[in-house]
């Protein structure tokens, strides 16, 4: 598929796809199931942006039910999809919405109706039935509804697009892969995307009949690069929190307009809350302050009052692509959620796409649109299959699941397969996986990549232990050989570290003086260079 | 069955039991003050063994200290808030001497600190800039002296500690670094071994003739093995030289992630000890109140045989920071968990920590701490020393960030001398 020229290494496929968050891998298997064959890339890595940004939220609709109606019957009906078709990626725990006392009694009285117009099942409950479903609730709740809320793993699911494309064609995805330029010829048609591989600072020469902008908030910067300038994006900062227990069963909802901390979801042994919407200009140094975590907890804890006293382990945040639509101002909060399609036909361009805005829920259907438009440009008349086909599981894509790694340790009862990661019981046999199969896997493959495809780093010592010892573990098996496999280690405990800060106090305090006694104190790894390209990430 | 409370009386209690309050205790016992020692064990358990003094400076350096004296010098002068800057280079000599012998006498024997800095290896294969190491670990600062003909060795089931990783970030300037993995005798399953384990087999001379015969096996022509620390845990020095003598190789170690022996092993050590010589030692257990009386302190705790009440002439504060409970960090700020005594800290969350986890100049939050005066006595809201009778050591106090620059072990150590000295000056006064 690839061969090396003077300058640039030369790559060529039927479709470039330019983005590995959901919609993007979404689309790739979209066209592979069409028996299109894609080439994916990323300037980082998957669901390096929003769709690894997010609440891992599977919307029951109810969310936008006041609003936005479409937004919220598209939810409805492609979170039914997902639960059918990609069931290990989701945990159907149903939702509550819950007013407290000085929120909107008209608003939360109007929820039912507004529900039904999107036709969302949706069922009343006292809120002392409600205490009993969800004992953390706020005494103070005085309107609760029941919905078919879900929570749905982000990274599972791109995995799977991901795994599951490759196998159905000779589709391939390349990470750290950066679009520095686009050749066109005088019809209107991109000819070559020119890249640069962010690791080793090589150039890419990739040459397709149709390319995809699937950039989620990078889409209008990428857009202008091909020279269209009809996209035009909102970007929303969102950040989040996650504790280190479980501390609902549910996904608890606000009852009331979108706001700061109205949304508390459970993934697996922790819950996440969330979200700030602050609009900013750029696409740099995002990341995840102190006054947004203590704008979430204000607000979060006045439906779940123990969030209070409750551990975080680390914040988060994400950029969201708003489109902007006219007349509708800049409120991040009120602008739409749903997507579009950009053909760029109007910008005199051929064989180039945009799809952005939308939701993680509606990510396939999404990929769906865009797979038709792609496959009619390609003359291919297969149609879509992703409303119909299962998403396959695999070897190496089943390490995003919490609690996974410890109850396939604990089955096989191999002692000499080692637990690397404490927190999160990840065994070596896991690593050995993830470095040979895992979409993705290349050569040295860094801790973050790995770190991204597994629960590496994820409990609540936040990469401190694990990071030195899925390292030395690295280089004992020669996949590291040199001193990049500190830098490694310095790279992947830095990432880290920016979710941590904002939530260092207590416990998590404490932790993180262990840690930097251990990484700079035992280690010497404030003292090494950290000159891998794009590191500054 | 409840006994009876328990009630001591004594000149001086020191509340904490890491470095600094064992240091404390040390320098005490020397003036031949009655010592008491209590409160939970400090970051100790989490050492590698290294007694730095002063590795960086300024903490943005990346070429460490070569003579950390004249570091000193330098730092008392761009830092004149920091702990050193109210300690002269002799007193910090002495109480290093006095500090390392002490604990050479408990049968861990360190090496004579000096007027440079040593580099240490580290199990990542780097160097740490330390004044004093077990003499278990010294051969491994010759051996790369010389680059003489080296083996790392790590062991199957050993975690965290990769020979070629040592190799791999040292082979450009060491041409004679090689790595090999053995089996530690009678843990072949290839299943997790844990360092501490090791550590006491090696107490038996049976198993140090079978490990012994390994490293012989593996040693090719290399002239030093290089170990995960384990040589035992009670006189490690014994083990060592047995080793060599039985392996006829020089052999030294390298510290390993915690829980790592270097700590157990002088835990292990003071508590058997100290006693010994008289110090009453209530360890691991914290204090629940502190009580200021006219004619001293009481300080009041639990064991596991019920209550204890402890008064003291003197008190030496040495409870650490956040990872042994001396400081607590709440949502709206530092606090002294103990006392209460006012913190300096940087004002919000958001300036405690840079943006960057290894932003060369380190993070404000860790040069948070609690201010004292030329005496050691801490200060109180006014800015005077809060108690007469209250002294402060160790890394609580403010100003100094001690994992950045390489100085815990030396705030430790040193102002422990200062703080016992203070302490001693008043009870001399009052007599």
């Amino acid at each position: 598929m690839s061969t090396r020229g003077h300058e640039a290494e030369l790559f060529e496929t039927d479709v470039l796809i330019i983005g590995g968050g959901v919609t993007g891998t979404g689309v790739m298997r979209d066209l592979a199931l069409r028996g299109i064959r894609c080439l994916l890339i990323d300037r980082r890595d998957l669901n390096a942006g929003a769709s690894g940004g997010n609440h891992g939220l599977l919307h029951s609709g109810g969310r936008y039910a006041s609003a936005d109606t479409e937004t919220a019957t598209e939810c409805r009906q492609e979170g039914a999809i997902l639960k059918r078709l990609a069931a290990e990626c989701i945990d159907d725990c149903g939702g509550l919405f819950v007013a407290v006392e000085g929120d909107d009694i008209d608003y939360a009285e109007r929820f039912p109706e507004r529900c039904a117009a999107a036709g969302i099942p949706c069922e009343p409950l006292t809120p002392a039935a409600a205490r009993e479903l969800e004992p953390g609730l706020s005494d103070k709740a005085f309107a609760v509804y029941q919905v078919p809320d879900a929570t749905v793993d982000p990274f599972r699911l791109t995995l799977e697009n991901v795994n599951h494309a490759q196998q159905l064609s000779d589709s391939q995805y390349l990470p750290h892969t950066e679009v520095t330029d686009f050749e066109m010829d005088d019809h209107g048609a991109i000819t070559a995307t020119l890249c640069r591989n962010n690791r080793s600072g090589e150039l890419r020469r990739i040459r397709a009949s149709q390319v995809v902008n699937a950039g989620g908030a990078w889409a209008m910067e990428i857009a202008r690069m091909a020279g269209c300038s009809d996209v035009s994006l909102i970007y929303s900062k969102g950040t989040l929190i996650i504790s280190n227990i479980r501390l609902s069963d549910r996904v608890i909802n606000r009852l009331r307009p979108p706001g700061d901390g109205d949304i508390l979801v459970p993934g697996g042994t922790v819950s996440v809350l969330g979200t700030t919407s602050d609009n900013v200009e750029s696409l740099e140094r995002i990341r995840p302050t102190v006054d947004e975590v203590e704008r979430n907890l204000a607000q979060g804890a006045m439906m779940m009052p123990r969030l209070d006293h409750t551990r975080f382990i680390r914040a988060f945040s994400g950029v969201r692509p708003l489109l902007q639509a006219s007349g509708a101002g800049s409120d991040g909060r009120k602008a739409s959620r749903g997507f579009t399609l950009f053909d760029h036909e109007s910008q005199g361009l051929s064989n180039f796409a945009t799809i952005t805005g939308g939701k993680l829920t509606t990510f396939r259907l999404m990929a769906e649109k865009t797979g038709d438009l792609v496959a009619a440009r390609l003359g291919v008349d297969t149609p879509c299959r992703t409303a119909t086909e299962p998403l396959p599981s695999g070897d190496a894509i089943r390490w995003t699941e919490p609690g996974f790694a410890a109850r396939y340790w604990y089955n096989r009862r191999d002692p000499k397969d080692m637990i690397l990661c404490e927190c999160e019981m990840v065994p070596q046999s896991a690593i050995d996986q993830i470095v040979e199969a895992a979409p993705g896997a290349e050569e040295k493959m860094s801790l973050e990549a790995i770190g991204l495809r597994s629960r590496v780093g994820k409990g609540s010592c936040q990469g401190s232990f694990c990071a030195i010892r899925v390292g030395s573990y690295l280089y004992e098996r020669g996949v590291y050989d040199s001193p990049d496999g500190l830098r490694q280690m310095r790279n992947f405990v830095d990432g880290r570290f920016k979710g941590v800060r904002p939530v260092l106090w207590g416990e998590q305090m404490t932790q993180m003086e262990l840690a930097e006694a251990l990484h700079c104190g035992l280690m010497g790894l404030d003292k090494i260079g950290s000159n891998e390209p794009g590191s500054g990430e | 069955m409840q006994q009876k409370p328990r009630a001591y009386e004594v000149q001086l209690a020191v509340i904490g039991s890491g470095l600094a309050g064992f240091a404390a205790s040390i320098f005490a016992l020397e003036r031949g003050l009655s010592t008491a020692q209590v409160g939970n064990t400090g970051a100790v358990a989490y050492t590698t063994g290294y007694l730095d003094l002063l590795g960086y400076h300024p903490v943005t350096g990346q070429q460490m200290l070569h003579d950390p004296w004249q570091g000193l010098e330098t730092l008392r002068r761009d830092e004149p808030g920091h702990p050193y800057a109210l300690i002269r280079n002799d007193e910090i000599a002495d109480a290093f001497h006095l500090f390392t012998r002490a604990v050479s006498d408990m049968g861990v024997n360190y090496s004579a600190p000096g007027e440079n800095n040593l580099a240490a290896l580290t199990p990542s294969g780097t160097f740490k800039p330390t004044l004093s190491v077990p003499l278990t670990m010294l051969p491994g600062v010759e051996a790369h002296r010389r680059a003489a003909r080296t083996r790392i060795v790590d062991i199957l089931g050993l975690k965290g500690f990769s020979a070629r990783e040592v190799v791999a970030n040292l082979q450009d300037s060491w041409p004679g670094l090689s790595a090999v993995t053995i089996n530690f005798p009678g843990m072949e399953s290839g299943s997790q071994v844990y360092p501490e384990v090791m550590a006491r087999a090696l107490q038996v001379p049976a198993e140090r003739e079978l490990f012994a015969q390994q490293l012989r096996e593996v040693a090719g022509d290399a002239e030093y093995l290089g170990l995960p620390a384990i040589m035992g845990i009670h006189e490690p020095d014994a083990v060592h030289n047995d080793l060599e003598r039985l392996s006829g190789l020089r052999l030294f170690e390298i510290p390993t992630m915690p829980p790592a022996v270097a700590g157990i092993r002088l835990r292990e050590a003071f508590e058997q000890i100290f006693p010994e010589r008289g110090l009453l030692l209530i360890p691991q257990q914290k204090v629940d109140r502190v009580t200021p009386e006219a004619d001293g302190t009481t300080l009041r705790l639990k064991d596991s045989y019920g209550d204890v009440s402890i008064h003291a002439q003197a008190v030496i504060l040495a409870t650490g920071r956040f990872l042994s409970g001396g400081l607590e960090a709440l949502r709206d700020g530092v606090r002294e968990a103990l006392l209460n005594l006012p913190v300096t800290q940087p004002e919000g969350r958001e300036a405690w920590y840079r943006e960057r986890y290894f932003d060369p100049r380190g993070h404000l939050v860790n040069r948070a701490g609690i201010e004292i005066d030329p005496q050691f006595r801490p200060l109180g809201r006014d800015g005077k020393p809060a108690s007469k009778r209250l002294f402060a050591a160790g890394v609580i106090l403010a100003h100094q960030d001690w994992i950045r620059q390489r100085c815990g072990a030396g705030i430790a150590i040193a102002s422990a001398y200062k703080a016992v000295e203070s302490a001693a000056a008043m009870l001399t006064r009052q007599t």
